[in-house]
């Protein structure tokens, strides 16, 4: 008993990283309907932005706020000028098109920073949180910090007159510009938050992680699979998720034998699309429904 | 009835640049043929092996554009297939001392089986939700391939060597030029079993399910069984194709088979032109050339300056390279009829 509390503890550690990443993932599957392949990319960018500015002498907190603002910027920057003129193409190419970002993003980070690894500092410490010592400061930080995203998030979409207008132009675009919402700025505004919060995670995650090119490379791929499980239309679903996917990948590599630890990601990603067989929409999302 | 009249019904007679549309398809093809049939005997081994590679890669998008491009089914897991197609042809070979030419119907049959079955659960899927389906399959089967409950079988993290094929007959040919041989010959009867398939009764059932599954099961279509044959099918072409790879680079490795793989393969799907037969064949060039033309630019940004060319080439051709050709045809018909006028 004690082990599998162990375990769960230890999962729901790293489960808070791909909560926040599966935060950013849903983010912008709200904006643009599709999951952004480039995200943690995006992510990963930002965060090197961030160590950048602290090399410069930055204080954490105001390098963590600019990098917010510029990662913001970023994003929109990108879907303007990348993504725009791609409107009228179809779903596929705009799937290549993340790839060709991811590959972009990935070399220009290398070029610029190499490929050596860094340390990134946290705000929160990095004593345990607990006296047996199961989590540290740094992780109890993040995961409330994940919260508090979840919350502005809700709060954001629920009460303020922009974020009814993001979910109307994601919900139906055609609709949303008849009522007078400005479609292509609300995507783009999407763009800039899924930046954003990519970023607060990228900065979470890389004192656990290190900083380097590739770190996100799998985060992002957890962070799929817990926004998948959560479904893709809740923000709370896929923080929900993500810890899930933590705690699934952790028991899995602890109780079942053969798996060990190289063939645990395999037997989450398993286990998340049996999930998905019998609830195909994701734990907490709701079943698209469209009229014949 | 209304299908029997859209069948029969004549195409309208087109012509590009003054000349028929079908005597430019014959022009075409017999030119494509003399191209291919001098290649092996003007190029140097190593550029001849790289169109080796590029045609087995061409059918492996092939496989997958029957899936994404005709069914409408996303797969990022393609890598897999192409994976169990090249350990089943090396372990017959190393394991089993069997004959190269035994190890391509083999490669079909267990991929056929193996994307059927898989074909079944991911029924229940759609979209995104198959694409992670999928893409957790091509994460799976390199650790799985390495894992030590099948490592008696597939050499583990080092792989599987297997000897190049000769040439049969005593043909006067290297084992390059005679893969290169047997790969256009084998990529033909794919790409003609592929475009009968196509253009079939099955063909047309499974575009109707790709592009309304609902009215295509009211017009009696089982889509369950076309989308898990459609699955099966496209595994077979895949997995032929991981087989030929085999062959060809004479070594299997799990390592080689990861998921940039299957981001490789869909790549070249798209650019190419999605639901485009003949496009897979630029897809498979782009797939093997481009990357390398990148690093030619630069050592240490060559990903950034492949992912530029990937951007260029979707912003000039969003359809992929068929949808160009298809556009520049309509043109150059249109163009012949307001001169014909």
């Amino acid at each position: 008993m004690e082990l599998f509390l162990h375990q769960v503890l230890a999962g729901l550690a790293t489960g808070g990283i791909y909560a926040c990443m599966a935060l950013a993932v849903v983010m912008i599957y709200q904006a643009i309907d599709h999951l952004n392949f480039a995200q943690g990319e995006m992510a990963m960018f930002s965060t090197f932005i961030a160590w950048q500015l602290i090399q410069w002498g930055l204080p954490y907190w105001l390098a963590f706020g600019a990098t917010i603002v510029i990662s913001f910027a970023a994003g929109v920057a990108i879907e303007r000028v990348v993504l725009k003129p791609l409107h009228n193409a179809p779903v596929l190419s705009h799937v290549v098109a993340f790839i060709a970002l991811l590959a972009i993003l990935n070399s220009g980070a290398g070029f610029i920073w190499d490929y050596t690894i860094k340390s990134f500092p946290t705000p929160f410490g990095n004593g345990p949180l607990f006296a047996e010592g199961l989590m540290s400061r740094h992780d109890g930080g993040m995961i409330a910090v994940t919260l508090l995203m979840l919350a502005f998030l809700y709060l954001f979409f629920r009460h303020t007159r922009i974020g009814l207008a993001m979910r109307a132009a994601a919900a139906n675009p055609e609709s949303a510009r008849l009522a007078g919402i400005r479609v292509g700025w609300m995507t783009a505004l999407g763009w800039g938050m899924a930046a954003a919060i990519g970023s607060v995670a990228g900065m979470l995650i890389a004192p656990v992680v290190f900083l380097e090119p590739n770190m996100m490379l799998s985060i992002l791929l957890y962070g799929f699979a817990g926004a998948v499980v959560g479904g893709l239309t809740s923000p709370g679903g896929a923080v929900l998720g993500g810890f899930l996917v933590g705690i699934v990948e952790n028991l899995a590599g602890t109780y079942i034998p053969v798996v060990g630890r190289e063939m645990k990601l395999s037997i989450a990603l398993f286990i998340i699309v049996a999930v998905l067989c019998v609830k195909p929409s994701g734990l907490f999302g709701r079943p698209i429904v469209t009229r014949v | 009835m209304l299908r029997r009249t859209i069948e029969t019904r004549e195409p309208p007679a087109a012509t590009v640049a003054g000349m028929a549309a079908p005597a430019w398809r014959v022009i075409v093809f017999v030119l494509g043929i003399v191209v291919l049939a001098t290649i092996p005997f003007v190029l140097k081994s190593f550029f001849l092996f790289q169109i080796t590679l590029a045609l087995i890669y061409a059918i492996a998008i092939l496989g997958l554009n029957l899936l994404t491009g005709f069914n409408g089914q996303f797969s990022l897991g393609h890598s897999a297939f192409y994976a169990i197609g090249a350990y089943t042809a090396a372990i017959m070979m190393d394991g089993f001392d069997i004959s190269y030419i035994w190890t391509l119907p083999a490669a079909a049959i267990v991929c056929f089986v193996f994307g059927f079955l898989f074909g079944l659960p991911a029924l229940r899927l759609e979209n995104i939700y198959l694409a992670l389906a999928t893409f957790a399959l091509a994460i799976a089967i390199p650790q799985v391939l390495k894992s030590s409950l099948v490592e008696h079988w597939t050499g583990g993290v080092q792989g599987i060597s297997i000897i190049k094929p000769d040439a049969p007959f005593g043909l006067p040919l290297n084992s390059d030029q005679w893969l290169y041989v047997y790969t256009v010959l084998v990529a033909m009867v794919m790409y003609v079993c592929a475009h009968n398939l196509v253009k079939s009764r099955t063909g047309r059932a499974l575009i109707a399910i790709r592009d309304h599954p609902i009215a295509a099961s009211a017009m009696g279509i089982n889509v369950s069984l076309y989308k898990s044959l459609t699955f099966g099918v496209s595994a077979l072409y895949t997995g032929v194709a991981g087989a030929l790879g085999a062959l060809a680079i004479s070594f299997v490795a799990p390592d080689s088979f990861t998921f940039q793989l299957a981001v490789a393969l869909f790549v070249g799907l798209v650019v190419g032109g999605v639901a485009s037969i003949s496009g897979t064949l630029f897809g498979g060039l782009f797939v093997l050339f481009v990357p390398n033309i990148a690093e030619h630019f630069s050592k240490g940004l060559a990903g950034a300056v492949y992912g530029v060319i990937l951007l260029l080439v979707i912003y000039l051709m969003p359809t992929g390279a068929a949808g160009l050709v298809r556009l520049i045809v309509t043109r150059l018909v249109q163009q012949g009829r307001d001169s014909g006028r």
